[in-house]
């Protein structure tokens, strides 16, 4: 059994630990709520940005010369997944979910005989998926220095991809994040961006529009922005899907160390009692000897 | 009675103004400038840099844009954007710091025509504010 100091130590070490972990839900709570907002905000623009690309793909009447990045390049040999991640750990499962997401997608496009390229976002994805991707990953980029997700970075990422596009690097590209329900859910997904998967979506409207310059060529102006958006949005939501996460996992921590607070107290009392019964009975006998 | 309609101005992080009671918007639109008044035939164009003019009862209000989508349905304008200043609030400091990337954009060799064009647009807006 522990001495007396052990123990004293040990409960002097969780409680300083919960201290951390209060402190970190607290700011998360925070944060969460301004996350929260940015993404409710940010919500408008993804949409209307959506309608009107889905307004001006019905409206398009060629249909074989339409962009590529509408259409796709006609194969699907290369797959491209960017996996949006986190730059800080201690988020309960935020991280590994998406990983885990991803993960799968990888098997299941290597096993099919397709080539795959990753972009990571966030330094915890690249930390977790070079042990096994390592020779997969093309590009590592990391917005450690940004405090919130801005559009400017996202943009950067968007560029990126769709540089890579053009250059025939890749046919598909998928963005992986999470989805942010409430608090305690967050939904890992798979959300595929080129080619624009419109399927299932009935444009909101049958008026005709009058295009200027044509469809094609706003199409082509504004089929890269949207990418620009998708990716932003995902970053929204994965930024307050973090601090939904990291909230509920430091609320457990906290709880956690909160019960073996009180176990060890039991624990120290009880020695502590030993002890003194302990010291008496030797006194006691000692006196009867004599 | 009216003449006015209703004018929304997103960009990705928020809702960056509506109005509704305008009754004229003048945009930037990639082929030259655009007057929208009320009961315009639907459209969708993009901009290129220069200033949008909104004209209502409560007063006029210009803003720089750089890029942007306008739509306009039913008696609403949209106009989506990622960069956009108010000229009420734009200080000379802010107009030489702009003027000054778009000065070093459109210096770049490697553009292609486009984005030259774009750049250039920029500079030649951003120096008229002067």
């Amino acid at each position: 059994m522990a001495s007396l100091d052990d123990l004293k130590k040990r409960i002097a070490s969780v409680k300083s630990t919960q201290k951390i972990t209060k402190a970190m839900k607290m700011v998360a709570a925070a944060k969460l709520r301004r996350a929260q907002e940015s993404a409710e905000k940010g919500r408008p623009y993804s949409e209307k940005m959506n309608n009107v690309i889905l307004n001006l793909s019905n409206g398009i009447s060629d249909k074989e010369n339409a962009p590529k990045l509408l259409s796709g390049t006609g194969q699907e040999k290369t797959h491209l997944c960017v996996v949006m991640t986190s730059d800080r750990g201690l988020c309960g499962g935020f991280n590994s979910n998406i990983i885990k997401k991803a993960k799968s997608y990888f098997a299941k496009i290597l096993d099919e005989g397709k080539e795959l390229k990753i972009i990571t976002v966030g330094s915890k994805g690249n930390d977790q998926l070079k042990r096994v991707y390592g020779d997969k990953i093309i590009e590592n980029i990391s917005f450690k220095e940004s405090k919130n997700a801005n559009y400017f970075d996202a943009d950067k990422v968007g560029k990126m991809v769709i540089e890579k596009f053009e250059a025939g690097e890749f046919d598909v590209c998928t963005i992986f994040y999470n989805q942010f329900k409430n608090v305690i859910t967050q939904i890992p997904q798979a959300q595929q961006i080129i080619p624009l998967n419109n399927e299932g979506e009935e444009s909101s409207s049958e008026e005709s529009y009058e295009f200027e310059p044509d469809e094609d060529e706003i199409l082509s102006n504004l089929l890269p922005k949207n990418i620009s958006t998708q990716i932003f949005k995902a970053m929204l939501e994965n930024s307050a899907s973090e601090q939904g996460s990291r909230m509920s996992a430091m609320d457990n921590a906290t709880r956690n160390a909160g019960e073996m607070v009180d176990k060890l107290t039991i624990e120290y009392n009880r020695s502590r009692q030993a002890a003194i019964t302990k010291e008496l009975i030797e006194i006691i006998s000692g006196a009867e000897s004599l | 009675m009216s003449e006015e309609f209703k004018v929304e101005i997103v960009n990705p992080e928020k809702s960056f103004l509506v109005k509704d009671d305008v009754s004229e918007v003048v945009v930037p639109a990639f082929e030259g400038e655009m007057g929208i008044l009320k009961d315009h035939i639907s459209i969708i164009s993009f901009l290129k840099p220069g200033i949008i003019k909104i004209l209502s009862k409560s007063g006029d209000e210009n803003y720089y844009v750089e890029d942007g989508i306008v739509e306009f349905k039913n008696n609403n304008l949209s106009i989506l954007t990622s960069t956009i200043f108010n000229l009420a609030d734009m200080d000379k400091s802010k107009q030489q710091d702009l003027l000054k990337e778009a000065e070093e954009e459109a210096n770049k060799t490697d553009l292609n025509d486009q984005s030259k064009y774009l750049a250039d647009q920029k500079v030649e807006v951003l120096k008229t504010l002067n």
